[in-house]
């Protein structure tokens, strides 16, 4: 059985193919691999480690590293909040807490803290499945994330990409 | 009256076009790939390194570095080598790469092909931060274009030059924007810094000899060939040439990314460009170059302190690192500020080196119950003992390490602002609410 659907793996082949050695495809494979299924499983890393001609603890050991891959099933909107230290005195904390709050027992989504996210300018901000929001107030930042499980807006894989 | 006028050379196209910049379309009507072709025609590899040598160009990426001398590193003769694009903008309070990266993709595109004929090498991959989601978009459809017009590939122009471009993602390490973490996570591994030597030039990417470039600085090498070196190098101050992208954020009117020409002042950044600081407060203090170096306070030897990398480097102990300035007024509690920052370096720290890996973690502790009222008198001082570890010479940190790279040294950096510049604040607070606690 194949974690990879057909046109993924036709796709990881490809990526597999730019680079030099089959290894680099780690990360790129991953992100593919949150993409088709919404994170990152022990079966898709077994087949990962096939097509970059590594062993499977390879592929977790360069995975489990990174912040980006979800080793356990997460949410289908994955909430980044910035509270590094432009946002943190911005009201970064405060848009956290609240979203923590307000999304506690909803499985659908999944609020983070994460640390700078590059939106300094627009403090505090915050990243849905890595879609930018800046300027934000616990009110607003809340409207936006409705806005995306309402369908108002149409989200990214939570690996980023379109969908 | 301070400075607030840019002089925009790599922002011109993204502000004159803010609506389409990043189209293939926009870009080349506004001259886009000329400066390729011209050099392509000139058919001389060597030349277009000398007018990058001759500029004065140095790394936007934090270290300052003078590119065309680490372009003179590589060796003769030995090929393949590798251009990395390191566009793994992730220290606190830097948002430059990412707008360029987003709004003017095609002059990265056209900076990289222009840099890999120079160093003539025929595959180049840009390392791009997990998050920036539109940028890997923006970035990639513009390759595609790129492609599409002859501008890359095989034989570009008809000139007999190959070249291809991998746009690599990474996924959430501030490490990786380390150039050795940073080719240890695009041959798949954990991003862990190498010890050096061998330095890429010699032995990096599939340990063959790599060149490793900020996006800024390959965004500015169109520039710098189309004007000539020497005229690159007439616009800033002494050996700060040029222009960079100045990130403002946090208690300004108007916060955001400035390109400014270096030899200006600080207070020109802070009340000029970002309109001072918000009404009914003053300013406590600022870091003038991203979240790893010193801070500096409202004093007018670092107000009119010229923004020169050198300057700034001899007589304030700190430096202009990425270009990132944060701005902090009278609300802000220092020590609160500090316990992010480490709270930062902790989580980021990539475990390699020992006094990293704990004194990070060690250091984010004993800030976290400084600011939250917990504190002891004699904390600042425990916080320098153990900084001294990770930076043993703590008043120049982060300058001395004791690890492999300079994220943990960086941790120590808020702790020497904080003696050098609060700890009388401190002290009276520390006093108090230890006092409370009994």
């Amino acid at each position: 059985m194949s974690f990879f659907t057909e046109a993924n793996r036709q796709r990881a082949k490809e990526i597999v193919a730019r680079y030099p050695r089959a290894k680099s495809a780690i990360l790129p494979l991953a992100h593919l691999a949150q993409d088709q299924s919404g994170w990152l499983s022990n079966e898709a890393m077994d087949e990962i480690a096939e097509l970059a001609d590594v062993t499977p603890a390879e592929v977790q050991g360069t995975c489990s590293f990174y912040t980006m891959f979800k080793r356990h099933p997460c949410g289908k909107l994955v909430v980044s909040v910035c509270t590094n230290v432009t946002c943190l005195v911005t009201g970064g904390p405060e848009i956290l807490e609240h979203l923590e709050a307000h999304y506690a027992t909803d499985p659908e989504v999944t609020v983070e803290e994460v640390e700078c996210l590059a939106a300094c300018g627009g403090a505090p901000s915050m990243q849905v499945n890595y879609e930018f929001h800046e300027k934000l107030t616990r009110e607003s930042a809340q409207q936006v994330v409705e806005e995306y499980r309402t369908g108002t807006r149409q989200p990214r894989t939570i690996s980023g990409s379109v969908q | 009256m301070p400075i607030d006028t840019e002089r925009r050379i790599v922002t011109a196209r993204l502000r004159e076009r803010p609506d389409d910049s990043w189209t293939i379309e926009a870009a080349t009507a506004s001259g886009a790939y000329e400066t390729l072709r011209a050099v392509l025609a000139k058919g001389d590899p060597a030349d277009v390194q000398e007018q990058v040598k001759v500029s004065g160009l140095r790394g936007r990426g934090g270290a300052n570095f003078a590119t065309g001398q680490k372009w003179s590193f590589l060796p003769a003769d030995l090929f393949p080598r590798y251009l990395v694009v390191n566009g793994d903008e992730g220290e606190p309070s830097t948002f430059k790469d990412r707008m360029l990266v987003e709004r003017d993709p095609h002059q990265l595109i056209e900076g990289i092909i222009i840099s890999a004929y120079a160093i003539q090498c025929n595959k180049a991959f840009v390392y791009l931060r997990g998050e920036f989601a539109l940028g890997y978009d923006r970035l990639t459809q513009a390759l595609d274009d790129a492609r599409a017009r002859g501008f890359l590939g095989p034989n570009i122009l008809g000139s007999g030059f190959d070249l291809e471009i991998v746009v690599h993602r990474g996924a959430g390490a501030y490490i990786c924007g380390e150039e050795t973490a940073l080719i240890e996570s695009l041959e798949g591994e954990r991003g862990m810094p190498r010890l050096k030597p061998p330095f890429p030039a010699i032995a990096g990417l599939y340990a063959k000899p790599t060149v490793v470039n900020n996006v800024e600085t390959l965004s500015t090498v169109p520039h710098i060939v189309k004007m000539g070196g020497a005229a690159y190098a007439e616009i800033g101050v002494n050996k700060s040439t040029g222009t960079r992208i100045v990130a403002i954020s946090g208690h300004v009117k108007k916060p955001g990314n400035y390109e400014i020409e270096f030899g200006c002042t600080f207070r020109d950044v802070i009340y000029g460009f970002a309109g001072g600081i918000r009404d009914g407060h003053r300013l406590k203090f600022f870091l003038p170059g991203g979240a790893s170096f010193q801070w500096l306070v409202d004093r007018d030897e670092h107000l009119d302190a010229i923004y020169d990398i050198d300057f700034v480097q001899q007589n304030l102990g700190t430096t202009l690192g990425s270009g990132a300035v944060m701005v902090f007024d009278d609300s802000t509690d220092p020590l609160l500020v500090a316990w992010r920052l480490a709270k930062f370096y902790a989580h980021e720290s990539c475990g390699k080196c020992t006094p990293c890996r704990e004194g990070t973690g060690w250091i984010e502790k004993v800030l976290y119950r400084m600011s939250h009222g917990l504190g002891r008198p004699e904390d600042l001082d425990l916080l320098i003992s153990v900084g001294a570890g990770i930076s043993p010479n703590v008043a120049t940190a982060p300058f001395t390490q004791t690890t492999l790279c300079p994220l943990g040294p960086s941790v120590v950096s808020p702790i020497a602002s904080l003696d050098k510049y609060f700890r009388d604040e401190i002290a009276e607070r520390l006093v108090t609410s230890s006092g409370a606690r009994t």
